[in-house]
């Protein structure tokens, strides 16, 4: 995001919230929230410079328990709140936050158009390719074969690649990380926060209720940091990116997969805001008379 | 009374042949000579080829509504027989009937005229379009020429139009736009000025000319504009489109942030989400787009989030008639989405109630801190009558309950988004301030916005939120009688078909014998219901008739649930056209009738 407000020297105790979690214990949400919270110190954002908006699941309950502006709204329409919070007020640092489910199905529509607009914020996927507050039904990112109360002989769809949807559609950056490695997932979202445009941010999130065989070990297995497999991996060549993400060799590759500094994001080029930055409610709603006088003009 | 005079014109085409932009040149020319207008365009749900009609009526009185008869007939489709010949037979005996000379008329057609007693006008507008305006479209400037030259009334009136209209594109453009219409305009003076004859009402410039003439949807915007409203998003539905689009156009000139999002859902989250930090947001749309918005309009009541929603009818179910009147979403509105929560529904139904219900949804919402639907429908969304100038003022602009930023540093304790009140109603402060960090959620919250089961909390925050239903009731405005205070009848209405009724107890009651015999009881405003002022209305009730277009009698079932009143009569139509002065008159005379009958049993 194009970040406007002046930095804060702010610690963790700034965040810490009144409210008890009620994630499961092992939950995966708690180390995405911790990363987050990382991420906001370490950019220097108060809690009142932030809006976190998410949607409805597990994962979306996160505003609730970090002490910071948030607005937890409906399934899968998080991104769309969180788009028009940020251009009537682009000062709050916008970050929209929510499950696999909750971003990837009913909000993946959404999701896409935000992208190639090149929104300026951060949406966070909460990735722990199953449904988790509805109690364990098989999400858009499950697995083939996984099965779920919903797909008793094992999911017969194959599932959805974030990484490469957000490509396809024009997100401008793209990074994935790891609720159980959260440094790293950490410094990832901090570039998030720090990018000018659209930025998608999937994090691999263990659920040890609903999805126990893709514990926290087995992510170890079954994942890398592309930069320590590939020194020489540009994140800025699309191509590259592409072929990572359409790579399927069981494994995900995690750190800043893409990331492209030449667009515009949507704001800079609303009429509203290309003489004047102010955000829309920060300026007066008075009508200069003459101004009212000829709109009225115009109809005689 | 006596009855007002009226001369009625209509322009019949081909989707895309212009009828509808020339319907409105006309009315402005009409206006601007001193007449009274109220103009509607009847079109279909295609973008070329159908056939689609603009009306218009002038009088040297102020009007509300067109009548079923015409006196002129501009086509520029014959080749459509069976829509002209339908077309044809709305013309008054000795009206008359222009249309392109060099086209083949259909016998049908001369048989028609003949039934009628319409007189054919042959006018060369292909012909004088060509040579003078060097392409065949300029034919309809042709027709339009000859029509008012047909009525005698000075041609500088329509010339200043075509060139106001045209001096967007270029100098030349205007210019010959110009001589055409003087070619035409002479051709009609010329050659039909004396075929005219019917008396024409008296011009008043004095009256008129100074009036301005814009359409529900236009005032519907600019009411909301004046009113504050800086934030619009919205997907393209007829006929809800026009109020985005009156943004849209000139956006940087007013500071407004519009966005045309990819559905209805984004639509209504995108305003939700402005509206919670601080704009006064809204959509505009249609039944259909409605229906996706359900869900967020619950988000909005139980966040207690201000937020307009313009819902303009249309004929349903479904995708239903795109392009035709309907007033079937009423109870929708009132009732849509799950669970329980306050909002008010604003059912303006003249053209000056649009721009204040623009103004007045962005107020109540802000007071409020909950979703406000201004629900209209087609016919008042492309509606355009002269209204004045004097009356579209800057309103008061009522933020409601908020706490400033002085406050806010001044504050000792922690900040409450749902602080308990008295009225339900919650100080509202924005994000961006230190003291004022809050998270609510959709889930149930308690006073900070956090998620809570608490069933005691759930009661109280329950009974908080529904407060505010009650606090409003004294905001919403009374049901308004048009005509005298003592009618045997009494036309029960709201939203648009207020016009159609005003003008018939205007016809019906000018009849010596009928006078003052029908009145009716308007609603502008329907939710909350307004009770008491209802039940002091209807002591003044003789003969009951609910007017509504749709077909389940929704304003008659309102009146039941919420006053325990029995309407002694429905009027119902739903097929889609507005419904005219004279078939309420047909319908009232009925009822009278049988009222007749009974009292004579
Ligand atoms: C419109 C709507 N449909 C369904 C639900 C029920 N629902 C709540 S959470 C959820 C899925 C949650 O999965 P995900 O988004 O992956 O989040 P997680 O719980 O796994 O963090 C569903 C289907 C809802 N709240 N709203
Ligand atoms: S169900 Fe899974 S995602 Fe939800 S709280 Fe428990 S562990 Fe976390
Ligand atoms: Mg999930």
């Amino acid at each position: 995001m194009v970040i406007t407000q002046e930095r804060q020297k702010v610690t963790a105790k700034d965040f810490k919230s009144s409210q008890k979690s009620t994630w499961c214990p092992g939950c995966g949400d708690f180390g995405i929230q911790s990363a987050l919270q990382t991420a906001l110190i370490n950019s220097g954002i108060a809690p009142w410079q932030v809006l976190l908006v998410s949607g409805i699941g597990c994962g979306s309950k996160l505003p609730d328990y970090i002490n910071a502006n948030g607005y937890m709204t409906l399934h899968g329409r998080g991104t769309t709140i969180a788009c028009g919070a940020h251009l009537a007020n682009p000062k709050l640092v916008t970050i929209s936050i929510g499950g696999d489910g909750d971003s990837l199905g009913m909000g993946l529509g959404h999701a896409v158009h935000n992208m190639r607009r090149n929104m300026d914020i951060v949406q966070i996927i909460e990735n722990n390719e199953v449904y988790g507050l509805t109690k364990g039904q098989y999400s858009p990112t499950s697995k083939r074969g996984f099965r779920t109360t919903t797909s008793p002989e094992g999911a017969i769809e194959f599932a959805v690649n974030p990484l490469a949807i957000g490509l396809a559609a024009g997100a401008t950056f793209i990074g994935r990380g790891f609720s159980g490695d959260p440094k790293f997932t950490a410094d990832i979202i901090q570039q998030a926060l720090e990018h000018k445009g659209y930025a998608l941010v999937e994090v691999l999130q263990t659920c040890p209720s609903y999805n126990k065989l893709q514990s926290t070990d087995w992510y170890k297995e079954y994942s890398y940091k592309v930069l320590e497999e590939n020194a020489n991996y540009n994140c800025q060549d699309p191509l590259q990116a592409f072929e990572l993400a359409l790579k399927d060799d069981g494994r995900y590759p995690m750190g800043i997969l893409y990331k492209n500094d030449n667009r515009p994001t949507y704001i800079e080029q609303v009429p509203a805001y290309k003489e004047s930055q102010t955000p829309i409610i920060e300026r007066p709603l008075k009508i200069e008379a003459e101004f009212f006088a000829n709109l009225k003009k115009s109809y005689i | 009374m006596t009855q007002k005079k009226r001369i009625s014109i209509k322009i019949a085409g081909a989707q895309g042949q212009g009828a509808g932009s020339g319907g409105q040149g006309l009315s402005k020319v009409l206006k601007r000579a001193g007449y009274h207008v109220f103009g509607v365009f009847d079109f279909m749900s295609l973008i070329k080829g159908g056939h689609s009609f603009y009306q218009i009526s002038f009088s040297n009185e102020e009007l509300h509504a067109n009548t079923e008869k015409f006196h002129i007939l501009l086509c520029f489709d014959p080749q459509n027989t069976e829509e002209t010949v339908g077309d044809i037979e709305t013309l008054n005996e000795g009206g008359l009937f222009f249309v392109d000379d060099s086209i083949a008329l259909k016998p049908e057609i001369t048989v028609a005229l003949e039934k009628v007693g319409a007189k054919l006008c042959p006018i060369p507008m292909i012909k004088l379009g060509f040579e003078i305006g060097g392409n065949r479209i300029m034919g309809n400037t042709v027709g339009l020429g000859a029509i008012v030259g047909t009525l005698g009334i000075p041609f500088d009136f329509l010339d200043q139009v075509v060139q106001q209209n045209f001096a967007k594109k270029s100098k030349e453009i205007a210019a010959s736009n110009s001589a055409v219409a003087q070619a035409g305009y002479d051709y009609g003076l010329k050659n039909f000025g004396d075929s005219f004859k019917f008396e024409m009402p008296s011009p008043d410039k004095e009256k008129t000319a100074e009036k301005m003439l814009i359409n529900g949807n236009e005032a519907i915007a600019f009411g909301s504009y004046a009113g504050g409203c800086r934030f619009v998003s919205a997907y393209p539905m007829t006929p809800g489109t026009s109020v985005f689009e009156w943004f849209t156009k000139n956006n940087a000139k007013l500071g407004v942030v519009t966005k045309h999002t990819e559905d209805e859902i984004a639509a209504i989250c995108m305003a939700i989400g402005a509206g919670q930090v601080g704009a006064r947001a809204m959509t505009s749309t249609s039944g259909g787009g409605f229906c996706l918005m359900v869900e967020a309009l619950g988000l909005a009541g139980m966040t207690e989030v201000p937020v307009v929603i313009v819902n303009a009818q249309r004929g349903g179910p479904s995708t239903g008639l795109p392009t035709r009147t309907e007033q079937s979403d009423l109870l929708f509105a009132i009732n849509a989405s799950h669970g329980e929560f306050p909002r008010i529904v604003l059912t303006p139904g003249t053209i000056e109630q649009c721009y204040e219900a623009g103004y007045r949804a962005h107020n109540l919402a802000a007071k409020y801190q909950t979703p406000v639907i201004i629900l209209t429908d087609l016919l008042l969304s492309e509606e355009i009558r002269d209204t004045d100038p004097n009356f579209y003022q800057l309103p008061q602009i009522d933020l409601g309950k908020m706490v400033s930023v002085a406050e806010l540093d001044a504050m000792e304790e922690p900040y409450l988004r749902y602080k308990f009140t008295e009225d339900g109603v919650s100080p509202r402060a924005l994000y961006g301030h230190p003291k004022s960090v809050y998270a609510p959620s959709t889930d149930e919250h308690d006073e900070t916005g956090h998620i809570t089961e608490d069933a005691t909390n759930r009661n109280k925050m329950m009974e908080k939120r529904m407060q505010k239903h009650e606090s409003c009731i004294n905001d919403i405005k009374a049901p308004e009688f048009f005509g005298s205070d003592n009618a045997d009848l009494t036309l029960i209405v709201w939203g648009s078909t207020y016009g159609a009724t005003r003008e018939a107890i205007e016809i019906f009651n000018a009849d010596e014998k009928n006078k003052e015999k029908i009145n009716l009881l308007h609603y502008s405003e329907v939710w909350p219901f307004p009770l008491e002022a209802t039940k002091s209305a209807l002591k003044k009730v003789k003969l009951s008739v609910c007017l509504e277009q749709n077909y389940t009698a929704q304003f008659a079932r309102l009146l039941r649930s919420e006053a325990d009143y029995n309407v002694d009569h429905k009027i119902n139509k739903y097929d889609g056209r507005q419904i005219t002065p004279e078939e309420i008159i047909r319908e009232v005379k009925k009822i009278f009738a049988q009222s007749l009958v009974s009292s004579a049993k």
